[in-house]
């Protein structure tokens, strides 16, 4: 794989540079990259938000007894935390990678719809300044679990229908950016950049855009019945009207699963990308990765009851939702031995990107076993709603989707900045978030089976030992966090210059231009010859 | 041999100390096996997963770390750059899992299969969930009564109560008034909410159920006829403020020893029986 020519030509690239006023630079933008540097930094801030919120739960969680929050409180951390995490740092965290890369990797100029592309950016500071404000009303915020589950959810005071609308703003953001990734792959690639040739970022980008435009409206649906039941007098959700609680919760999961595989499967993609960039090999079983892909979008639409298996279903409905479970194992363990085929027989070095994208193999796979391990219903009737579930989830979204935003941040960040970054303070970053996420979540599975119900601010002694350790993880990993913004904050500061190819194994388009990538970038298209030698597998 | 009372009591402390980390599972690691016939099967089940992923991570595991260590660049490692794909490779990886899916699915299926079949059953309890207590009606037997936190843990629980949990017995799982059910038994629950959706879950039972406003969910177990004993549990479904605080207790008696209790509380609310009715 030796370092490309290409790169020189692209330097006419750099005559129009980003216009000079912070106005139209950062707030009226319609350009690609800005944009994803926009996403990227409301991922970060929100990242320290919800991290914040976990840091008060895990305080409280410290020792037996409660020390310093009311339960109530306590329930909305719980409840803010995960919508922070999921619809303030996750997603939008892809959504920027996207906004940066996938325009670039399709050798594109821009994203297809950019004035879009800035409105659905800009609605969600918006929808969580609101969200966030709930936890100043007088009633305060949300404190029925993510999930918003009736009749509990209905309990809530103001903050009720500022969550539902935040979520509804969130929704719409979501929808748009879905449809800008879809348009500008389907049409904006460049001439000769067939489907099969792109990047497996772009694959499972595509992927995850058509979930979220499925199920994006499945959420509004449902939150908008639990307003109406609130607020307008219909019963949707209340037995004692005719209605049923339980369709809440088999609309929600219609939702809810997806939107688990929307928060993992452009990890899939990044890790793809990664893997064989540092084991100096293209990506074993290209064509597999993207049928995997496309299968586990498609199962995850019909697995979504085995969130609910003890709220009393059929016996068929039981063994289907298991059977189907069970199943995403398979393409899941495609990949999982794709990326294992990948790095053998490689010659694989490990600076950051590739630290934590094989931590995220090691763990992710972890989480696929408790995972596994879920899907048995009998046994289910012992994890549910317990903290082996919690720490389930945690597993694949911590060292799987976040790790892999990492990986791909400290991939890329040569690219946007035009600086390599330090190293060493790098790989402190990696080696303590991956020893405290360990101790942080992994004692979980033990609360979890020794009988320790999720949700509760407060539990009996004999979980105490468990807990105290899962704290101390907890602190650990909050604080190594506080690395990355400073060592990003310096990268772009300034540093050694990045090549065009910043690193050596790498392939893709994103590698063809200079670095950093001028303000505007494929305004001719790549030639043919420039898109195959980039091409994942070479053709 | 001399036998004061003192060294009597201190004997009865040391095995209560011995007995305890059993009791309080401290750096407990795994399920319990539980009371019933259904919670060791469903341990069983768990272990054999479990094993299962053992298996499947030593192998995978094993494989990622061989080419960890062996393939390093930095160790003069030549990449196999021809090595695009096997399609020998892609059906045994795909087929070879399935197998196993199918291996765990029988023992499961029918795990549960017997799980869902709640004929038979000779006492039905009716369990109703509260925020935040419960509610146990012993059905056509004239018993009903509420179970409650403890008033020990439950002032020890306030905000900085200054209360250290580990000196209330049984913190935050222990109640006023438990679930008392004979051994050998096979006993019917039927749970349901009056207001928002609560779970009943008592880990040795192997027994979680949600119990929701406007439905009635049945559920059954029956504890071993050697097994009598106290059991605990919370509620497992997220229901507000003290979600964390509603524990549930069931007493295992020998059926004589229930029918005993049964006859107290019966009369013991006879006056009442007029109101109640
Ligand atoms: C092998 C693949 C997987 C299987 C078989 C699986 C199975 C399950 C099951 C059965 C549950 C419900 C547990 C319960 O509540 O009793 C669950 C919960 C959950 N899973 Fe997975 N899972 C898999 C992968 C993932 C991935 C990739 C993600 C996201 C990145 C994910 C995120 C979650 C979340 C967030 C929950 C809990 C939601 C909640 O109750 O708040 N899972 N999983
Ligand atoms: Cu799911
Ligand atoms: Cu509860």
């Amino acid at each position: 794989m030796a370092n490309s020519g290409h790169a020189a030509h692209e330097g006419h690239d750099d005559h129009h540079g980003a216009p000079k006023s912070f106005w139209q630079r950062w707030v009226v933008t319609t350009n690609h990259k800005d944009i994803g540097t926009l996403y990227l930094i409301f991922a970060g801030v929100m990242f320290f938000v919800g991290g914040l919120m976990a840091l008060v739960i895990r305080a409280e969680l410290f020792q037996p007894g409660l020390q310093f929050v009311d339960p109530m409180f306590f329930n909305s951390m719980t409840t803010m935390h995960a919508l922070a995490m999921i619809f303030g740092a996750v997603m939008p965290a892809w959504v920027g990678l996207a906004n940066w890369m996938i325009p670039l990797q399709v050798g594109a100029p821009d994203m297809a719809l950019p004035r879009m592309n800035n409105f659905s950016f800009w609605i969600m500071p918006f929808a969580f300044t609101l969200l966030l404000s709930t936890l100043f009303t007088g009633s305060g915020a949300p404190a029925g679990g993510w999930t918003l589950y009736p009749p509990l959810s209905l309990q809530g005071g103001d903050s009720f229908p500022m969550a539902i609308f935040a979520i509804h703003m969130m929704g719409a953001s979501s929808i748009m950016g879905a449809i800008n990734v879809i348009v500008t792959i389907m049409n904006m690639r460049a001439p000769g950049m067939t489907l099969l040739r792109m990047p497996l970022f772009c694959w499972t980008w595509l992927i995850t855009a058509y979930l979220l435009i499925l199920v994006m409206p499945v959420l509004a649906g449902a939150v908008t019945m639990l307003l109406t039941d609130h607020f307008f007098g219909t019963s949707f959700f209340s037995a004692a009207g005719g209605g049923d609680p339980v369709m809440y919760q088999h609309i929600f999961w219609f939702f809810g699963h997806p939107e688990v595989y929307i928060l993992i499967l452009p990890a899939f993609g990044v890790v793809s990308e990664i893997i064989p960039a540092f084991s100096r090999k293209p990506l074993f079983g290209y064509e597999s990765m993207v049928y995997a892909s496309a299968s586990i979008g498609f199962l995850s639409f019909i697995v979504w009851a085995h969130h609910m298996f003890t709220v009393g279903m059929p016996l068929a409905g039981q063994l289907f939702f298991m059977l189907t479970t069970m199943l995403i194992a398979v393409p899941t363990g495609v990949k999982v031995f794709n990326w294992s085929a990948t790095m053998w027989k490689g010659s694989l070095s490990f600076e950051p990107p590739m630290l934590f994208a094989v931590a995220f193999l090691f763990l992710f796979t972890i989480g696929g076993f408790s995972g596994l391990m879920l899907s048995i219903v009998p046994a289910d009737f012992q994890y549910q709603d317990s903290y082996f579930v919690v720490a389930h989830f945690h597993y694949v979204l911590v060292p799987g989707a976040i790790f892999a935003i990492m990986a791909g941040i400290y991939y890329w960040l040569p690219k946007w900045s035009g600086h390599m970054y330090n190293m060493s303070l790098a790989k402190w970053h990696f080696w303590l978030s991956t020893i405290f996420v360990n101790v942080l979540f992994f004692p979980q599975h033990f609360l979890g089976l020794a009988g320790m119900p999720r949700r509760i601010p407060d539990y009996s002694v004999q979980f105490a030992d468990w807990n105290m350790v899962s704290s101390i993880g907890a602190f650990g990993f909050g604080l190594s966090q506080l690395l990355m913004p400073y060592l990003v904050w310096q990268c772009v500061r300034g540093g050694a210059a990045a090549k065009a190819k910043a690193w050596e194994g790498a392939r893709g388009l994103e590698w063809e231009v200079p670095s950093p990538a001028p303000y505007h970038t494929w305004e001719t298209a790549p030639d043919e010859a420039t898109i195959i030698h980039a091409s994942p597998t070479g053709h | 041999m001399l036998r004061k009372p003192g060294s009597l009591s201190a004997v009865a402390a040391f095995v209560a100390a011995l007995a305890a980390p059993a009791a309080h599972a401290d750096w407990a690691l795994n399920m319990p096996r539980g009371v019933t016939t259904m919670s060791q099967q469903i341990y069983s089940l768990h272990m054999t997963i479990f094993w299962w992923c053992v298996a499947i991570a030593v192998f995978v595991f094993g494989w990622m770390i061989t080419s960890l260590v062996k393939f390093r660049h930095s160790q003069g490692a030549v990449p196999d750059t021809q090595m695009l794909h096997s399609t020998k490779a892609e059906v045994i990886w795909t087929i070879i899992p399935v197998v196993i899916l199918v291996i765990l699915a029988i023992p499961a299926a029918r795990t549960l299969i017997h799980l869902e079949d709640a004929s038979g059953t000779q006492l039905t309890v009716k369990i109703t969930g509260y925020q935040w207590k419960w509610q146990y009606e012993y059905l056509d037997k004239g018993v009903s009564y509420f179970s409650t936190l403890s008033r020990d843990s439950d002032a020890a629980r306030q905000l900085q109560s200054g209360v250290d949990p580990k000196t209330i017995p049984d913190y935050l799982l222990s109640v006023d008034n438990p679930l008392v059910v004979p051994v050998g038994t096979k006993i019917r629950l039927l749970l349901t909410s009056q207001d928002v959706i609560h779970a009943w879950w008592v880990p040795d039972l192997a027994v979680k159920k949600d119990a929701i406003p406007g439905f009635v969910n049945e559920a059954w177990f029956e504890v071993q006829a050697d097994k009598p004993g106290t059991y605990r549990g919370q509620c497992a479904e997220l229901c507000g403020r003290d979600h964390g605080f509603m524990p549930i207790v069931v007493v295992a008696k020998t059926p004589a020893e229930f029918e005993a209790w049964l006859k107290t509380q019966q009369q013991a609310s006879l006056p009442a029986a007029p109101n109640a009715g």
